[in-house]
């Protein structure tokens, strides 16, 4: 049950457009007075989630509750929340003052209150006297701060913005985050604020959820999701971050880039296989032997205003990003340590490829849209239900469709150091992933093959 | 070849389709038959009771048409423009077929199925038959201003708390503005002038302005025919300037 300081509770909510699952089983509670963001790449589902909040669309599965109450025969006009637009829409026949007016005269809420209320909230956003400007005579950054107002005035329970500064330049973009910030604090409404700006994100939330292909990944306050992210995607997505295939060896205890560390991480068990993440302000130079734990030359040097940016080579051949406030020549070997606090230890999302297939004769298997050749399999017959297993490194990925058993293209892609791991996603929906040493970019068209010694197959288990 | 130098096809063809006509309007409209100047064809109108009534039918049968227009039109274009109500582009077509038909043909069609069903030609038929000419011309530029609006706008305003038919009055209607002033221009204006419809719905019945012009010139009146052009010209650019000042907005069909 919503306990009483729940202001939204999300339950098992689902979405499709078509045959595309945009939101695959959100759960998620919003506190009153909290400043959350929806946090995710485009595509991801956050705009999705909002639009249903603000009521203009309906969950296909799960209810979506109001203090407690399900909302959603409610529709958004009567809903007690306000949207701050991406492109703010502001009503272009209506100037300043009647557009920020346009929610009072609807609730028939007296002039002279109207006028008292207008000016007050212009003043919050710090556009007095621009009540009688045409809007479309306004900057970028005013148009946002009407547009902000003009929700303000009809005081929301909860305050609903889509990517609201994602048309401003950066300057101004900072500036407006401040006050975004200082206006939550003073008013101490609900915040549900969306955007694919990792930085806007941290610098403002009370609370952050990372959402991913439909999913929510991660939820936490901004320094849980950079200091501990759960799985790659987050680790890559928030921050800059080195990630890295590694071996937990036992408790406090991990191999990774052929090395091993001391780390705070317990209860993975024994040589068990992970995913490291280590920040790259977080690895240090040392000059004293005794401190070093690996060496490694630097292969390149980039000012960043406040920091610079280096890439190393390892002396057992992984690249790691490090920043450091002082530059080491090119060339030059250096010596490094980590902070056994500094190293976050995740489960592996997964250690191979697993698919669901059918043997079309004892040489063939139908799996993920393709008809792929295998060695012979004893004890199958045509129409047997199987499970596949391939191992990431040995899916064999071609420049042109037509070349692959199955086409698809690069989905995501992240570099773990010394080879890159690709998710390709087939024409027909599914997922494969790849270890590779080749360099692909995301959006690149591949054919997928896979050689028949490597597919492993087994009957399935299914009752 | 100087860039400038494509353009003198289409200055030589403007030269004498349309500004020569123009000016030839304006000189016979202050001649007298034997070419000397005179202000007197002008006058004549004013004095002229037959030709002021006329002209009084003319505008008073216009306003009506361009206001049944945007009765009947506006909520054909919106729904049109709607994409819940209308998935398909044939309702459009439908809608806009009727222009690829001569007017004329149309119209002498209209007034066959008149006389068939047994109705008297008069101000009903004459109504009737404009209204089917010119109403895709009121409906094409509010249907285009609708369909591009940015449904944004829609949003926001429900989001605020108006109600359905509150979004439609206050935002829909006053941003679609630009269509309705394009679709008047294009309706209001040839209504003015037209002479056929009235001459094959109403056996010339009832006159319009386009009429007397006609008549004029037809029994070789080419002087007062061509100041009542010159009249009727001034009248639509003044109606023009009522429509103008909207026109900023992006939209509309002119």
């Amino acid at each position: 049950m919503a306990s009483s300081d729940h202001i939204i509770d999300l339950k098992h909510v689902s979405k499709r457009f078509g045959d595309k699952v945009v939101l695959d089983d959100i759960n998620l509670y919003i506190r009153k007075g909290e400043f959350v963001t929806l946090l995710g790449p485009s595509g991801c589902g956050k705009t999705t989630t909002l639009r249903m909040i603000s009521g203009f669309l309906a969950p296909d599965e799960g209810e979506i509750l109001l203090d407690g109450k399900d909302i959603s025969g409610i529709p958004p006009y009567k809903r007690p929340f306000n949207t701050v637009f991406q492109r703010y829409a502001l009503f272009p026949h209506l100037d300043v003052y009647d557009n920020i007016a346009f929610g009072l005269k609807l609730q028939k809420v007296p002039e002279d209150e109207i006028s008292a209320r207008v000016r007050k909230v212009l003043k919050l956003v710090s556009m007095t006297d621009y009540e009688d400007r045409d809007v479309e005579s306004l900057s970028g950054g005013q148009q946002q701060r009407v547009a902000i107002a003009r929700a303000l005035v009809n005081r929301p329970q909860i305050l609903l913005l889509d990517e609201p500064l994602a048309a401003l330049d950066l300057k101004m973009r900072k500036d407006m985050q401040i006050e975004l910030k200082e206006m939550h604090r003073e008013l101490g409404i609900t915040f549900i604020y969306v955007t694919h700006d990792q930085e806007e994100a941290l610098t403002l939330s009370d609370t952050i959820v990372v959402m991913n292909e439909g999913k929510i990944q991660q939820i936490g306050t901004p320094t849980d999701i950079y200091n501990e992210p759960v799985n790659c995607f987050v680790a890559d997505f928030i921050g800059e971050s080195n990630i890295l295939k590694g071996r937990m060896l036992r408790d406090r205890r991990v191999a990774f880039i052929k090395h091993e560390f001391d780390c705070v991480d317990e209860g993975f068990g024994e040589d068990v296989p992970v995913d490291v993440v280590v920040r790259p302000e977080d690895i240090y130079f040392t000059t004293d032997p005794a401190k070093c734990q690996f060496k490694a030359t630097v292969n390149s040097c980039i000012f960043k205003g406040v920091h610079y940016e280096m890439w190393v080579d390892t002396d057992t051949g992984y690249e790691l990003m490090i920043q450091n406030y002082d530059p080491y020549p090119v060339g030059s070997e250096v010596m490094l340590y980590i902070d056994p606090d500094d190293i976050q230890v995740m489960h592996k999302e997964r250690i191979r490829n697993v698919f669901e297939g059918t043997m079309v004769d004892e040489n063939h298997v139908e799996m993920i849209g393709g008809v792929f050749e295998c060695l012979p399999q004893a004890g199958l017959a045509a129409g047997d239900h199987v499970r596949v297993e391939v191992r990431f490194e040995k899916v064999d990925l071609q420049d042109h469709q037509e070349d692959g058993v199955v086409a698809g293209e690069v989905h995501f892609l992240l570099y773990k150091g010394d080879h890159y791991h690709l998710t390709i996603l087939t024409e027909d929906g599914f997922h494969i992933w790849v270890d590779t040493n080749d360099i692909w970019d995301k959006g690149d068209l591949v054919g997928v093959n896979i050689a028949p010694e490597d597919l492993k197959i087994s009957r399935s288990d299914e009752a | 070849m100087k860039r400038s130098h494509w353009s003198i096809p289409y200055v030589v063809f403007l030269t004498i389709f349309v500004v020569l006509p123009l000016v030839l309007v304006l000189v016979y409209a202050f001649q007298d038959g034997s070419g000397h100047f005179t202000f007197a064809n002008i006058t004549k109108f004013f004095t002229d009771s037959d030709a002021l009534s006329t002209f009084a039918v003319s505008i008073e049968v216009a306003i009506e048409n361009t206001l049944i227009c945007i009765l009947l039109g506006y909520p054909a274009a919106w729904i049109l423009a709607n994409k819940d109500l209308n998935r398909s582009a044939v309702t459009i077509i439908l809608f806009i077929m009727p222009m690829w038909i001569n007017a004329l043909m149309r119209t002498l069609a209209t007034a066959e199925l008149f006389n068939m069903l047994g109705i008297t030609l008069g101000k009903g038929t004459l109504l009737f038959g404009m209204v089917y000419d010119y109403l895709p011309f009121m409906i094409y530029p509010i249907y285009n201003v609708l369909n591009k609006m940015d449904k944004s706008y829609s949003e926001a305003a429900q989001d605020l708390g108006a109600k359905p038919w509150e979004v439609f009055w206050k935002v829909t209607v006053p941003l679609s503005m630009p269509g309705v002033s394009s679709g008047i221009l294009m309706v209001f204006m040839p209504t003015v002038s037209t002479f056929a419809i009235s001459e094959f719905l109403t056996n010339n019945k009832i006159k319009l302005f386009g009429t007397i012009i006609q008549e004029n010139i037809n029994s070789s009146m080419w002087n007062y025919g061509a100041a009542l052009a010159l009249i009727m010209l001034v009248i639509i650019g003044i109606s023009t300037l009522f429509t103008d000042e909207r026109k900023e907005v992006e939209g509309g069909l002119i």
